[in-house]
């Protein structure tokens, strides 16, 4: 089994794997929305590739980082700009 | 100042890592890079397991290739690294917009294939795929084994096409037709040709997928929607460099060579071909990058096999008129701005439409939108500015000093 470690999304406790993408545990939380379009419409990830840039999230402070081209990783801060349901 | 590396190869996908493990294999010192954290391109990422991806990764784990993850090339700064450079940047997929593609729960096939492999959980989630191409298959058979309820696999091609095609798959024993073969039995009537979807439904999320078959419509309750028309050439770096790129593909000649001095490309880059052309361009492009011209040619026989298995791919999947129009006048053609197909259609060319409605100066610049432009309408995005990858990335690259 591969080792649990914890992330936080907006500050909540999300179980994942160092072998899981950010945007994978966060789809697996259930969250839907990752963030917003122009005209405020939900979106979430695309292309799974790192080419749409729909993923993008906050992640230790840092804005606009692909979560799906992102590893998760022990105490890891993703921040969303909207709260997750 | 000496460049550090003889030969630096962008992508590690089969083709990157082929040419990378053959290079250094001729004694040459070699740095490859790639935007994501895993190697292996979108088809090995990360499977060490068994069979060739596990020898080709082993291969390269066990060489003095020098592999950086998370770096990405995005200008011409990444000339400076060595004297020569193989471009494997691979390829994306092609979108085609619909009434509700902008959904959470839409994905792409390739998209959905790699958040299963990012750790994504499908299981007991109710899925449809709908689009072209033995991608559907690859990505249903993977869904399916990880206990996902895949309701149905729409592809757009008619049956007349694809039985002509299957028929002559029995001289390409490649990966992908074995894939699509044990997709196609295990899905038994769960695959659908001349199918395609009109219109997902949903209000925060899918809920429900309209779908169109021999004349009649019909929703399909799904939670998940994998759409995608197969694959587009990323030859933005390529471009950004000044290699010569025709119909949405790097021209190469028979070294791989391409316009530009040292430059040299393979694999999908150089026009869709799956995993075998792009690892038999790979080895080329290595061997004739490292003065082996005479192994190189042993492989050309190889190599036209493939182009041809190639050109039959975008011959059976090629996206028939009624899937071209399927986005309504406020159906988003680029998301990251939301600008309206009522909005992109009014204009001539791609430098028009981009100046009157900002369309392609989002995120993801062009690199969704003007896919479909260009599948729409004959025009896209060619002359490609810096960066060369997403902008917001560019600062954890410099932290890389890439
Ligand atoms: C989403 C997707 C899923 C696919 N799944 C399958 C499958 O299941 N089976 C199959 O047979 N074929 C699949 N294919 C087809 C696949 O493209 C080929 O089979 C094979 O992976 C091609 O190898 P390649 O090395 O040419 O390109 P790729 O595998 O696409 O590799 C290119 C690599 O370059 C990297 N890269 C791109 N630009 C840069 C840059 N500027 N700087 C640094 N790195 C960069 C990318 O991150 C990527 O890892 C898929 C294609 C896509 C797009
Ligand atoms: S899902 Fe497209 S960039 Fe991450």
């Amino acid at each position: 089994m591969p080792s649990t470690i914890t992330i936080f999304v907006n500050s909540k406790p999300v179980p994942a794997t160092p072998e899981t993408t950010v945007a994978a545990a966060l789809l697996n939380a259930g969250i839907t929305t990752f963030r917003h379009s122009p005209r405020h419409e939900p979106r979430s990830p695309l292309c799974g590739m790192g080419i749409c840039m729909e993923c993008r999230v906050t992640i230790d402070g840092v804005p606009g980082l692909r979560s799906c081209q992102t590893l998760c990783r022990e105490g890891m801060q993703v921040q969303l700009e909207v709260e997750p349901a | 100042m000496s460049a550090p590396f003889d030969i630096t190869v962008v992508g590690a996908g089969p083709a990157g890592i082929a040419a990378a493990v053959t290079a250094v294999e001729s004694g040459a010192r070699v740095l490859l890079i790639d935007d994501n954290p895993r190697p292996g391109g979108q088809i090995w990422r990360g499977d060490w397991n068994s069979g060739r991806e596990g020898d080709w990764l082993n291969r390269l784990a066990a060489s003095h290739v020098q592999l950086e993850t998370s770096t990405a090339a995005i200008d011409e700064r990444i000339l400076d690294k060595g004297r020569k450079l193989i471009l494997a940047t691979g390829a994306r997929e092609l979108f085609l917009p619909f009434p509700g593609w902008t959904l959470p729960g839409v994905t792409g096939v390739g998209g959905l294939q790699a958040l299963i492999k990012g750790g994504f959980d499908v299981a007991n989630k109710r899925i449809v795929l709908a689009g072209s191409g033995p991608l559907l298959l690859a990505c249903a058979s993977l869904a399916r084994e990880k206990g996902a309820s895949v309701m149905l696999v729409a592809e757009q091609s008619d049956s007349a096409h694809l039985r002509g095609f299957t028929a002559s798959l029995w001289r390409h024993p490649g990966k992908l037709i074995e894939g699509a073969r044990l997709g196609l039995s295990l899905l038994g009537s769960a695959y659908k040709t001349n199918c395609w979807v009109e219109s997902a439904q949903g209000r925060e999320h899918v809920e429900s997928v309209q779908l169109r078959h021999a004349g009649r419509t019909w929703q399909e309750r799904s939670v998940l929607l994998a759409t995608g028309f197969g694959l587009v050439p990323n030859t933005e770096l390529a471009a950004l460099l000044g290699c010569h790129v025709e119909d949405g593909a790097v021209h190469v000649g028979d070294w791989q060579q391409t316009s530009r001095p040292s430059i040299y490309a393979a694999g999908e880059l150089t026009g869709i071909g799956g995993v075998d052309k792009s690892i038999v361009e790979g080895r080329i492009a290595a061997l004739a990058a490292t003065g082996r011209e005479a192994e190189a040619r042993t492989l050309f026989s190889d190599r036209t096999t493939w182009r041809e298995f190639a050109a039959g791919l975008l011959r059976t999947f090629a996206p028939r008129p009624e899937v071209l129009s399927l986005a309504a006048a406020n159906t988003p053609i680029c998301r990251c701005e939301d600008i309206p197909l009522s909005e992109v259609a009014a204009h001539g060319n791609w430098r028009d439409l981009k100046l009157a409605t900002r369309c392609g100066m989002g995120f993801c610049q062009g690199r969704i939108c003007g896919s479909i432009t260009r599948a729409l309408y004959g025009y896209g995005p060619n002359s490609p500015r810096p960066p060369a990858v997403p902008a917001p990335i560019q600062a954890l690259l410099e932290e890389r000093e890439l």
